[in-house]
């Protein structure tokens, strides 16, 4: 991790001290920021490389790559590993931490000590996460239906289900601290209303994980209490009800995938008036809007469930619902579209991650509202047009917000530019691989291929090897940021401190700033997004 | 409000630097132990829903069930954890005195409820599983069928009863062997006198978590244990 | 975050009020009032928990409101749970359920 000096003289959080002592045991949330960005990469290409393990079986109809059980493996482990290793962690853990405190002018969070036994208890659940892949895996599937997963998979359900466990807990903890210092620790001056609408992104997703998680959690632990000590509440040979199960555990997971967008979200809206050159329209709506994800996303679980067996009104309650939480989602992105007209638009990396999100972020919402007609989700769940929608969401969503991200802050986080035109080229790649990879599984699905088959009728086999090809292509796309941000790290360009020319209190420290943030203690007399006072840079900087 | 980063050394050393006052660091720690409960009512709350849908469909095997439990048992151990939370807001209000030395007695006393809650806890499920009521292979309903006649007990169905049980009760117990440790801890520290009237917080914050699990208990007694306890006709 | 010490007779009434419930419910138990066997003891025992919540958790004296946010928002969500869970189970036997 030690880099090498950046100006030999000044001293900022990445020079202060140097080990591996002063990492592991370090409370300053800049460096806990990148130790979850180095373990999150690890698990992203872990998932990655069973997603393409999948890919790879998927381009013949015949299941001639793996056994059956083998294939349930490798779904069942992509999904765990990247919901619970890579995207619910993902923008909180690594720009939250790294952003959180400096954009309302803070020292650090508020529990700095917590903040690094969250990254611990990240890391001993993924230990025991690879430890359950490699001694045999688990088959349930991520949504570890009962009574399969508590009475007849001979795989590592109880290891995946204390693995998640406790990464459930790191989700929590940073949740707390986030929600206590955006409460407790903003400047003077730093009112609500002129905070960065990432933080409000950063508020909402973290009162999901508080209020959502633990209900996971008890789940989980009652399906490992089911298969050690035989308390079998989801048993069906004793009257228990796997439908419950799914109850309990969608309560969590629904909203879990609106912690995985929500901060997504925040880093669209800080990159867009940027590259715009404008004030963000709305503010108070897409504030707002936020805290309204957060509620609504807990009202809706059951859309997951609409072919269980849950009664006919309950299902029309809750499709009723999903309907309702599509709103706020849309009221962002008028907002950002009205963001950027009559803005002075500058297509930066940064901004062409955004403009990707918003038009991938739609489709995929805009397909989570055809699964919510219930006459449509009859015929088309559990096939891979689910695949396609959540896709869309957390991979052209989540995942691209998340790049954008990265290469928006990059210059704070590390002092230095990436090169430019290569992080173009890298964000077209993604954005061309991830529509070849899965627009043909809208297709597939419509058409009713199945989702979790390890083998397929011979007509699906052409849009397989399509989006199989995308998956390839996309993996590239992935794999270059990668490597050109570690390149940059010792022989980009020095940053400035504000090399966009962008609001907001990260961006009037130093590049990268020093343990506590600040020189002197801010004090904040401008409103948020005040494009009209900061003057736009000379040129958006390029690397050659 | 002091703005220079490290402020000179006007408060006393357990002031943490990344927080400007005392106060900011009391009002973050309870608002953050307050927080902390919440993500608790929620874990508790999976198990109370799966409680009210079984206790709906299955409500014969729920009475017998709640039944076989010693009633008086139970509420002794009521009677012990609010003893207990009494201790502890005494102690609370001990170190705002500043009196060290009742601080420390109080807080021993709380842990020696909170054992002896445990202990009874031992004795309860000692004797479930004499009766052949821990979920399982071992597991036999037969000598509440032949009880209840009056009432239809599915042996099935009563085991659902008996895991959602030792589930609840089993994780409140957790949590109050945890909290035993946490107290065991501040008294330590409460006896080498760390806690004055201007810093107590720890303490205020482990009462919170204490008395949330008090208040676990006192739900989970009525409805275990007194779900239908009317003389039989 | 207390600034203000309550007198200890406060917390021994609050106690002593505490016991009283306990027996109460514990004796109401035995008791035949039919439905509402169910209800006197989750109303006795919300009861007791507001006791401790105001009084031995300070909740009554403190001046901040976000705590009283944070206890009823985890209230609401855990009726969230509970009413839309049982909004399934409560209507399966409506019509073909």
């Amino acid at each position: 991790m030690a880099t090498a000096a950046i100006t030999a003289e000044r001293e900022h959080y990445l020079n202060k001290e140097y080990g591996i002592r002063s990492w592991l045991l370090t409370t300053d949330h800049k460096r806990i920021a990148l130790l979850y960005l180095v373990s999150i990469t690890f698990f992203f290409f872990i998932g990655g490389f069973f997603a393409l393990l999948i890919r790879l079986e998927l381009l013949t109809p015949a299941g001639d790559m793996v056994q059956a059980d083998t294939y349930n493996k490798l779904f069942t482990m992509h999904g765990m590993v990247m919901i619970f290793f890579f995207l619910i962690p993902s923008i909180p853990a690594v720009l939250g931490n790294f952003l959180v405190p400096i954009m309302i002018g803070a020292k650090d969070l508020a529990f700095p000590r917590i903040n690094l036994l969250s990254w611990y208890l990240y890391i001993i659940a993924g230990v025991m996460m690879l430890y359950c892949i490699v001694t045999g895996g688990v088959d349930t599937g991520w949504t570890f239906y009962t009574p399969f997963s508590t009475a007849f998979s001979n795989t590592n359900v109880i290891e995946a289900g204390l693995a998640i466990f406790i990464a459930g807990f790191s989700s929590i903890l940073t949740g707390l601290n986030f929600v206590v210092t955006i409460h407790r620790m903003r400047a003077p001056g730093m009112t609500w209303s002129r905070l960065p609408l990432f933080i409000w992104a950063h508020y909402a997703t973290s009162i999901i994980q508080l209020l959502g998680t633990p209900v996971l959690a008890i789940t989980l632990l009652l399906v490992v209490f089911e298969r050690v000590f035989h308390l079998g509440i989801f048993d069906p040979t004793r009257g228990g009800d796997p439908i419950l199960f799914q109850h309990l555990f969608w309560f969590y997971s629904h909203p879990a995938v609106y912690i995985m967008i929500l901060p997504s979200m925040g880093v669209v809206t800080e990159i867009i008036p940027c590259f715009s050159r404008k004030r963000v329209f709305g503010y108070h709506a897409i504030a707002l809007s936020s805290i309204a994800i957060a509620v609504f996303g807990f009202l809706v679980w059951a859309h997951h469930m609409f072919v269980a067996g849950i009664s006919l009104y309950s299902a029309l309650i809750f499709s009723a619902l999903s309907y309702l939480v599509a709103v706020p989602s849309a009221i962002k992105v008028f907002n950002w579209t009205a963001t950027m007209y009559k803005g002075s638009i500058t297509f930066s990396t940064p901004m062409l991650y955004a403009f990707g999100f918003i038009g991938l972020f739609t489709m995929g919402g805009l397909t989570g509202l055809f699964l919510s007609a219930l006459g449509i989700d009859v015929h088309v769940t559990d096939t891979y047009f689910v695949v396609a929608h959540f896709h869309y969401i957390m991979v052209g969503g989540a995942v691209m917000g998340y790049l954008g991200g990265m290469h928006f802050w990059w210059p704070k986080i590390s002092g230095r530019m990436y090169p430019e035109w290569l992080g173009k080229f890298a964000a077209l790649i993604v954005f061309l691989g991830f529509n070849l990879t899965f627009f043909p599984q809208f297709v597939l699905g419509y058409l009713g291929m199945p989702r979790r088959y390890w083998q397929y009728p011979q007509e699906f086999q052409v849009l397989n090897v399509l989006s199989t090809a995308g998956s390839t292509i996309l993996a590239v796309g992935y794999v270059l940021p990668m490597v050109y941000f570690l390149w940059s790290m010792r022989y980009g360009k020095i940053a400035d401190d504000n090399p966009w020319g962008a609001a907001g209190l990260e961006w009037k420290t130093t590049s990268p700033p020093p343990t506590f943030n600040f020189e002197e203690a801010p004090e904040v007399t401008w409103e948020a997004y005040n494009y009209d006072q900061i003057p736009a840079p000379a040129e958006v900087p390029l690397e050659r | 409000m002091s703005d220079s980063p490290i402020a000179l050394h006007d408060h006393g050393p357990e002031l943490r630097h990344h927080f400007s006052t005392a106060a900011q660091q009391r009002d973050a720690a309870s608002l953050g132990m307050w927080l902390f409960l919440a993500t608790e009512i929620m874990f508790f709350g999976g198990m109370f829903c799966a409680y009210l849908i079984y206790r709906m469909n299955y409500f014969n095997e729920f009475v017998a069930g709640s039944r076989s439990l010693d009633i008086w048992l139970g509420t002794v151990n009521t009677i012990v954890l609010i003893c207990s939370s009494l201790t502890v807001a005494l102690s609370v209000r001990a170190a705002q005195m500043g009196k060290r030395k009742l601080v420390v007695i109080l807080l021993i006393l709380t842990i020696i409820f909170g054992l002896a809650f445990l202990g009874v806890k031992g004795i309860e499920w000692y004797d479930k599983y004499k009766e052949h009521h821990i979920p399982g292979a071992s597991f036999d309903a037969s000598d509440l069928i032949r009880d209840y006649p009056q009432i239809h007990i599915d042996p099935a169905h009563e085991q659902i009863y008996f895991s959602l049980y030792f589930a609840m009760t089993g994780l409140h117990a957790l949590h109050m062997i945890i909290g035993v440790g946490i107290f065991t801890f501040l008294t330590y520290h409460a006896w080498k006198g760390l806690y004055t009237p201007e810093y107590n917080t720890p303490i205020e914050i482990g009462g919170l978590y204490w008395h949330f699990v008090d208040i676990v208990w006192i739900y989970l007694f009525p409805l275990l244990y007194l779900i239908d306890r009317k003389p039989l006709g | 975050m207390s600034e203000h010490i309550m007198s200890s007779k406060m917390y021994y009434g609050i106690w002593i009020a505490l016991m009283v419930l306990t027996v109460v419910t514990a004796r109401v138990a035995f008791i035949d009032l039919g439905p509402f066997n169910t209800i006197v003891a989750l109303v006795i025992a919300t009861c007791k928990a507001l006791l401790v919540i105001l009084f031995f958790m300070h909740v009554k004296y403190t001046s901040e409101k976000l705590t009283k946010m944070v206890i009823i928002s985890s209230i609401f969500w855990l009726l969230i749970l509970l009413v839309l869970s049982l909004a399934d189970y409560g209507t399966r036997a409506l019509g073909h359920g």
